[in-house]
């Protein structure tokens, strides 16, 4: 009787720490929400998705959230422009060809990378790599979205090379073997057989990846620039989603104005952004899962 | 082994807990313990920055005394200052004549103390080598509100000046250094364009500017005088020979001769005779006067030279003998 109490009382502990979890997601999405409904009563929503400036606290207002949105979309496609070819790379060799000795070495040491502070690849990103890339590209700006997203490439390269390796280590070795045994040499197998019986997985942390990159907030704030500006130009100072809400959150703009408000229209919009990737990677894993028996 | 740690450890705990209590023992005795009361500070929102490093300087040796310190703005501070409603009223400018007039209805008499310059300084890249001077009316054309969106490159500005993107850095809304420059170039206060890296922390402009070499930026003088290995300073002309003739570099000297137009001025507090009466209102103004200098410098002003401040003070005291 007394264990059975004591079970129960365990359990309840357990189902109340999920629980957690739940309704700091909830909450968080309820601060949002009730926030950014006020901010949409004051400014039209078409606006706020057609608009291409963003002014808020200016004399002349702008809702636009479209340079941020711009700002935040190209740091992060930057980002997986670098760490998609190195990440996946690094998961092959580390499979195919690597001594499993190096790989137990290699792995951990890949994986300090996702470790260091952001703060800490911010200024690498302003005070070493934009110094080292204006040598090539005459007219960069010191603050710029390419060596942000460069540096932010470089953190995200252990989410994808991990998550990928695990994929691929998944896949059953007589696949592989067939794939051998009926010719093929090493770098066919592993493009042509073991890479497409991994790819949900391999989607999956890119997707992972790639919803990092969009939230993260430091590297940008430190190292892209604080203008918001719809341009492609990787060279220019940009303002993302994040840095605006961080500049905004600490500055001195008083609260429950329509200023302050901008914020959780603009942190709803990076949700909405990040919350879909997850989604879409957890229903790509869903329908492309091959099992093999 | 153990052991010798948790005795190593031990020794420390007590060793740094003596050491708080000595030094909190030492404070306790350098304060005046003795005076109270409150000093009611309202005014200029430029100001605001060195009275708030004043007052908080001040709580540390006085913390009986109460010191609040507003910021709605030189005007604004005026009219409650004419009412007898604050003690000290700073100001960006001197006192108007309506406010003369209010501060005589309720025969509130005052007297002036200036604490620093204030001088606005205008920055591009060092490797920016075609911008070597600037006038007020070209800034206007960058900075206005009408410029937003269409003012994107240099030879928009000067038709001599390169075919090449302009990246402008500045000021926060939220700070005084905004308000200043849009009245002194937009003629406006708070009025300009929207597209450009906005920032409070001065830092961030000065990184920015550093090391973009299409960018201008505007900030106090001191953060130009921290940092002058790394920008180039432009000279202002205001196209008004009376205040000199040309592009005038802003310099302690040229801030100070008011050649640096119109980006430079000087700093004021009020103080009303009836206030003076309280010692924590006399040893706050005079702490003020003491501080100022090292504090104004600190806070991004240019400050007086000794003698000036030493003037500032006999001046306080002979106010204050004719009004015991």
């Amino acid at each position: 009787m007394n264990k059975k109490i004591r079970e129960k009382i365990i359990e309840y502990i357990l189902a109340l720490c999920a629980l957690i979890t739940v309704l700091t997601t909830i909450s968080i999405l309820y601060v949002l929400i009730s926030e950014a409904f006020i901010f949409f009563t004051e400014v039209s929503i078409i606006d706020f998705f057609t608009d291409t400036q963003w002014t808020p606290l200016f004399a002349e207002k702008h809702f636009g959230i479209l340079p941020l949105l711009t700002g935040t979309l190209l740091t992060a496609a930057i980002a997986i422009a670098v760490a998609m070819p190195i990440g996946l790379t690094i998961a092959i060799y580390l499979n195919e060809y690597a001594h499993k000795n190096f790989k137990y070495v290699i792995k951990p040491l890949l994986e300090i990378l996702a470790a260091v502070p952001t703060v800490v690849y911010g200024f690498f990103a302003l005070t070493v790599v934009t110094p080292f890339l204006q040598q090539y590209f005459t007219g960069m700006a010191g603050f710029n979205s390419l060596s942000a997203g460069f540096v932010m490439g470089i953190m995200i390269i252990p989410y994808i090379s991990s998550l990928s390796d695990d994929a691929i280590t998944a896949v059953p070795s007589h696949i592989r073997e067939g794939s051998l045994a009926l010719g093929a040499n090493r770098i066919q197998t592993a493009f042509r057989v073991v890479i497409p019986s991994a790819a949900s997985g391999i989607i999956v942390s890119i997707m992972l990846a790639i919803s990092r990159a969009i939230g993260e907030t430091m590297i940008v704030a430190i190292a892209a620039g604080q203008q918001p500006r719809l341009t492609l130009n990787p060279l220019v100072p940009i303002e993302t989603i994040t840095t605006y809400i961080v500049q905004v959150s600490l500055g001195d703009v008083a609260h429950n104005s329509l200023e302050y408000r901008t914020i959780f229209a603009a942190g709803i919009t990076l949700f909405a952004f990040t919350f879909l990737l997850n989604n879409l990677s957890f229903w790509f894993n869903k329908k492309f899962h091959r099992k093999y028996v | 082994m153990k052991k010798k740690f948790q005795l190593i450890l031990t020794s420390g705990i007590v060793l740094l807990l003596v050491a708080c209590g000595g030094s909190k023992q030492n404070n306790d005795q350098e304060k005046d313990d003795k005076l109270e009361g409150e000093v009611k500070i309202d005014g200029s929102s430029t100001v605001y920055q060195i009275s708030e490093a004043v007052a908080e300087e001040f709580k540390k040796s006085y913390s009986d005394v109460r010191v609040t310190v507003g910021l709605s703005g030189t005007g604004g501070g005026f009219k409650k200052f004419g009412r007898g409603e604050t003690d000290i009223n700073s100001a960006s400018r001197p006192i108007k004549k309506e406010e003369i007039d209010l501060c005589n209805t309720n025969n509130i008499q005052y007297t002036d103390i200036q604490v620093a310059f204030d001088g606005l300084s205008v920055v591009v890249n060092p490797q920016n080598n075609w911008c070597n001077d600037i006038t007020v009316a070209e800034l206007k054309k960058i900075w206005e509100p009408e410029a937003q969106g269409k003012i994107k490159k240099w030879n928009q500005i000067r038709p001599e000046w390169p075919d090449q993107e302009i990246h402008l850095y500045g000021a926060g809304t939220e700070s005084g250094t905004y308000d200043y420059f849009t009245e002194a170039i937009v003629g406006k206060s708070h009025s300009s364009r929207g597209d450009y890296t906005a920032s409070e922390d001065d830092n961030v402009l000065v990184q920015g500017v550093s090391t973009d070499k299409n960018a201008l930026g505007f900030f106090g003088f001191a953060y130009y005088d921290e940092n002058k290995d790394k920008l180039k300073l432009v000279p202002v002309d205001d196209q008004k020979d009376e205040n000199g003739k040309g592009p005038i570099l802003p310099s302690i000297e040229t801030v100070k001769d008011k050649s640096y137009s119109p980006l430079s001025r000087p700093l004021y507090f009020y103080v009303s005779s009836s206030a003076m009466k309280r010692e924590e209102v006399q040893k706050f103004v005079s702490f003020y006067i003491e501080q100022a200098g090292m504090l104004a410098k600190e806070v991004g002003f240019i400050p007086m030279t000794d003698e000036e401040y030493g003037a500032q003070k006999s001046k306080f005291e002979e106010f204050l003998n004719t009004h015991k």
